[in-house]
């Protein structure tokens, strides 16, 4: 059903749908909307059979997911920034565990200084976790990965990540497709753990693992999160033909034939630099663009395909590695072996800077001149950075 | 239980020229868990354990308490520490119920996790019981717990109470008694071991979250664990048990005076054993013979410098005295016939 | 209205007088009315009576761009005593309207010499709070301020506004919350009020 709904709004309503049993939040901006629109729908009793928690952390929101997912419930929270980090310790062991919990992260940067606004750093300094991470370009695709994640994280017993930019998506009010409780249901069967608590079959999860097979362990996560690279496309398809429209999968080219310049970005930039795209294109220049929207496990194939014809890439990188660079960056590097392909770090947006189309424009131009350096940062304030130089050195 | 009471049909017993068989057998019903032969053994043996580890002891009364309380119905959450390292080395399991460890800091939130979704699939016959030791308790997921209370989240939680963070090799938590000697307490200085703070008193925060059930029980006194799991397990929401296991590697005594430990810690008013329920002590141990704390404490190596006769040594014996002093006038647990 | 690209508004106010809420009535009015629209607030803290921002994108085709609104199309002006606190217009496209809160006309809002530097530019003032005191009887201004942007700029239809109203705020509020923006609609469509009250390209 077609709504102009505001994107928090939206995911709430399609994570009810998605029947999750045991729903616990604790609230950080700009994650509140989703968990503050659950909470209501399980007090209406819209949502029902449904359990939401306030708990005392983001620590113990997943933990509290833990326990309900090793019981047997469809368990779901949402967080941000600092919330993720908070919880990092579980989040490596919901992995470890193997808990198919879907969480959302509303992207936000990571102080200090401390900054409410959006980038990626969260999502990147849990990108090895072992979750599956998504990234939404847009409204309409948060609502449809959301449904995506909770099979994928059940068919692979992995937990899912949905990475929406905050107050960028989360706040935005959009035309969304949103889906029926009919067509979720059809397309998410319910949740059938393959490990549960359970006195008629008593097991023990979550024990001690030495040197002997710690390794194999891991060497299995390894290949179990590879797996989702077969998987997260196969749903793609699935679910484009059950509910009529694209979203999700690995990486979403644009008008990438010929293209010598490409530019390569996780979320909700992609949107404006599709318009870019379009406007080059449309003066004869030979630009694409590649959505990444499965971040891990890192689609290494799909981009290396995608970038086929590409001679210069610029990575969007949403984050900082201070002194590396930016991690989209290094991964799309290592994904391209050709020498003769140069993968530029372009650091933007970090803490909520706008990526606009002018200034766009300007890095394509500085591009077509090869004058984008390895590492650049994108419309850094050069008096202000170089004041603070002065001060350093 | 069958077996005994099988048995006792078939054995006939000669005695002193008499077929005459004494009254000395308590009822069944009010025998303990670990006396029946068919008792769960949810926590059985073959696990990694020190010799006389109060906390390995502790566990197992509680878990087949809880067992016998439940029918069998109860998963049971574990915090990191010794309890869970010494049963799950894996591929090896002492527990024989369903049993998981996620991380140090938050078995009371997995737990009340575990009993929401339980809630939720209609399974609430299914009891859930947490367990931590002091450190999990009482510092690093002592947020969360208070998280679990205050939401009266229906979770029986239990902390084996060691005094320290014993699996990492002895260092002081905030469970640890002032003057004690730790790996980060060391006896040496002005104040050696642990200083003196305000304390944190884990029963009685747990009294201040006015939750349903809160009870403190000792390996010294075995029944009585076992009793008060029992009365704990049939109640809803939120309730704590705190155990006083002592550790023969951190308190430097013997194995084999593990009891005899914890019994003088209750004996001379460290560790006061009581019950409390819907706002009031319910029940107390009354010490019957009643020791200075010295007692106690001289069988533990980790007090040792309190008894080398200086003066600053004893003004400490005397601080240490005057808390068991104050638990005792507290909790009114001197006995009649102990009361000057 | 041009179709290459959106047609932007931002909206200036306090915390608490509903201008996030005008953002995105505006967005669903649009949308009511057959076209895509997208609306988002200037994101940080939330205080009472702080300067707030929120904007709004209206386009026949879906808006794929994210990007904050820089050029508006209309900027709307719900708080006055804005005017002088920080700069309302920046940005301001020649040929964009500008809409103010005010029982004044334009012209004693003392803002000559900043238009003077925007050409082409329709100052309009409707008194939104005083319209909203009489339907609502609370000085919100955000419905009768969307009122008359439809009537001013056309950036939404009457009816699809009144729908979008109606679907935000249920019962007796919903109707006077339509009323007030209907009043507003017509006190800003009316001739008698047209003239009197309009600042025309350089003033």
């Amino acid at each position: 059903m077609l709504k102009q709904i505001e994107g928090s709004r939206a995911i709430a309503e399609t994570v009810a749908l998605c029947r999750p049993e045991v729903i616990c939040a604790y609230p950080i901006t700009p994650q509140t909307h989703i968990v503050e629109a659950l909470g209501e729908m399980v007090r209406t009793g819209e949502l029902a059979p449904c359990a939401f928690m306030n708990v005392d952390s983001e620590f113990s929101a997943l933990s509290v997911a833990v326990g309900a997912s090793v019981a047997g419930a469809r368990a779901y929270t949402a967080t941000a920034s600092q919330g993720l980090l908070y919880m990092a310790e579980v989040v490596y062991n919901a992995a470890g565990l193997g808990l198919p919990i879907v969480m959302t992260l509303a992207n936000r940067a990571i102080g200090a200084p401390i900054n409410i606004w959006n980038d990626h750093s969260d999502a990147m300094a849990l990108r090895d976790a072992g979750w599956i991470q998504l990234f939404a370009a847009d409204n309409q695709e948060a609502v449809d990965l959301h449904v995506q994640a909770f099979r994928i994280a059940e068919t692979l017993s992995l937990p899912v990540m949905v990475c929406v930019d905050g107050f960028v998506l989360t706040h935005a009010v959009e035309r969304v497709d949103l889906p029926s409780q009919a067509e979720v249901d059809a397309f998410l069967p319910a949740f059938k753990p393959v490990q549960v608590l359970d006195p008629d079959a008593p097991m023990t999860i979550g024990a001690l693992v030495g040197p002997e097979a710690f390794t194999e362990v891991r060497y299995l996560a390894h290949r179990k999160l590879s797996s989702a690279l077969e998987l997260v496309p196969q749903l793609a398809a699935e679910f484009q033909e059950r509910f009529g429209r694209g979203s999700g999968g690995l990486v979403h080219g644009y008008r990438l034939g010929d293209a010598e310049i490409v530019l390569v970005a996780l979320g909700s930039v992609n949107g404006t630099i599709q318009d870019v795209v379009d406007a080059w294109r449309a003066a004869g220049r030979r630009v694409g663009a590649l959505g990444i929207c499965t971040f891990r496990p890192f689609p290494a194939d799909a981009v290396r395909t995608a970038l086929e014809s590409a001679r210069q890439v610029l990575v969007i990188d949403r984050n900082l590695a201070p002194s590396s660079g930016g991690v989209l960056a290094t991964d799309v590097r290592a994904a391209l072996p050709d020498q003769n392909q140069q993968v530029r770090a372009v650091i933007a947006g970090l803490g909520g800077r706008a990526i606009t189309r002018p200034v766009l424009e300007r890095l394509l131009e500085q591009a077509t001149r090869g004058a984008v350096e390895p590492l650049h940062f994108l419309d850094l304030d050069r008096r202000l950075a170089d004041g603070g130089l002065e001060r350093i050195s | 239980m069958s077996d005994l009471e099988n048995g006792a049909a078939r054995v006939r017993f000669y005695q002193t020229g008499t077929f005459t068989v004494g009254n000395r057998l308590i009822d069944p019903a009010l025998r303990t868990v670990q006396a029946a032969p068919d008792r769960p053994n949810a926590l059985t043996s073959g696990h990694r354990a020190c010799q006389g580890c109060g906390q390995a002891l502790g566990a197992r009364y509680v878990l087949d308490a809880a067992m016998r309380a439940t029918g069998g119905r109860l998963v049971t959450v574990n915090a990191t520490g010794c309890l869970e390292v010494f049963t799950t080395a894996s591929p090896e399991s002492a527990w024989q119920v369903p049993w998981m460890h996620s991380v140090f800091g938050n078995a009371a939130p997995v737990a009340a996790g575990v009993a929401a979704a339980l809630a939720v699939k209609g399974k609430q016959d299914i009891r859930v019981l947490a367990q931590g030791g002091d450190g999990g308790t009482a510092d690093i997921g002592f947020g969360p717990l208070s998280g679990m209370f205050e939401r009266n989240d229906d979770v029986l939680y239990v902390c084996y109470d060691n005094q320290g963070y014993m699996n990492t090799g002895v260092q002081r938590s905030s469970a640890t008694p002032p003057t004690a000697r730790t790996a980060t307490t060391p006896a040496l200085g002005a104040e050696p071991g642990n200083t003196f703070g305000q304390g944190k008193n884990l029963p009685a925060l747990a009294m201040a979250h006015g939750i349903p059930y809160v009870a403190t029980a000792s390996v010294a006194d075995l029944h009585d664990l076992e009793a008060k799991i029992l009365r704990a397990i049939p109640m809803r929401g939120a309730r704590y048990v705190h155990v006083d296991v002592p550790c023969p590697l951190g308190w430097g005594h013997a194995g084999d005076e593990t009891i005899q430990v914890a019994r003088l810690a209750v004996e001379s008013g460290l560790f006061p054993l009581f019950e409390w329920q819907a706002g009031a002590i319910t029940g107390r141990t009354q010490i019957r013979r009643r020791v200075p704390v010295d007692a106690c404490l001289r069988l533990q190596r980790r007090f040792a410098h309190l008894f080398d006769g200086s003066e600053a040594s004893r003004a400490r014996l005397a601080r240490l005295q005057g808390i068991a002093d104050a638990n005792i006038e507290r909790f009114g647990l001197a006995a009649e016939e102990t009361r000057s | 209205m041009t179709t290459t690209r959106p047609f932007a508004i931002r909206i200036h106010g306090r915390g608490g007088q509903g201008v996030v809420t005008a953002a995105e009535l505006l967005s669903v009015a649009a949308y009511h009315g057959g076209r895509y629209a997208q609306a988002f607030p200037s994101f940080g803290s939330e205080r009472t009576g702080a300067p707030v921002v929120a904007f709004c994108r209206i386009d026949d085709r879906p808006i794929r761009s994210h990007e904050p609104i820089t050029a508006p199309d209309v900027v709307m002006v719900q708080d006055p005593t804005l005017l002088h606190a920080l700069n309302v217009f920046e940005g301001l496209l020649p040929n964009g309207f500008a809409l103010v809160n005010s029982q004044r006309g334009p012209q004693a809002l003392g803002l000559a010499p900043m238009l003077a530097r925007l050409p082409g530019i329709t100052l309009r003032t409707v008194p939104a709070t005083e319209i909203a005191r009489r339907h609502l009887g609370r000085p919100l201004p955000n419905t009768a301020m969307l009122g008359a942007l439809a009537a001013l700029t056309g950036a939404t239809a009457l009816a699809p506004l009144l729908d979008a109203i109606r679907d935000r705020f249920s019962g007796s509020v919903g109707e006077a919350n339509a009323a007030a923006a209907a009043e507003a609609f017509a006190w800003m469509g009316s001739d008698t009020n047209r003239p009197a009250s309009t600042v025309e390209a350089t003033c």
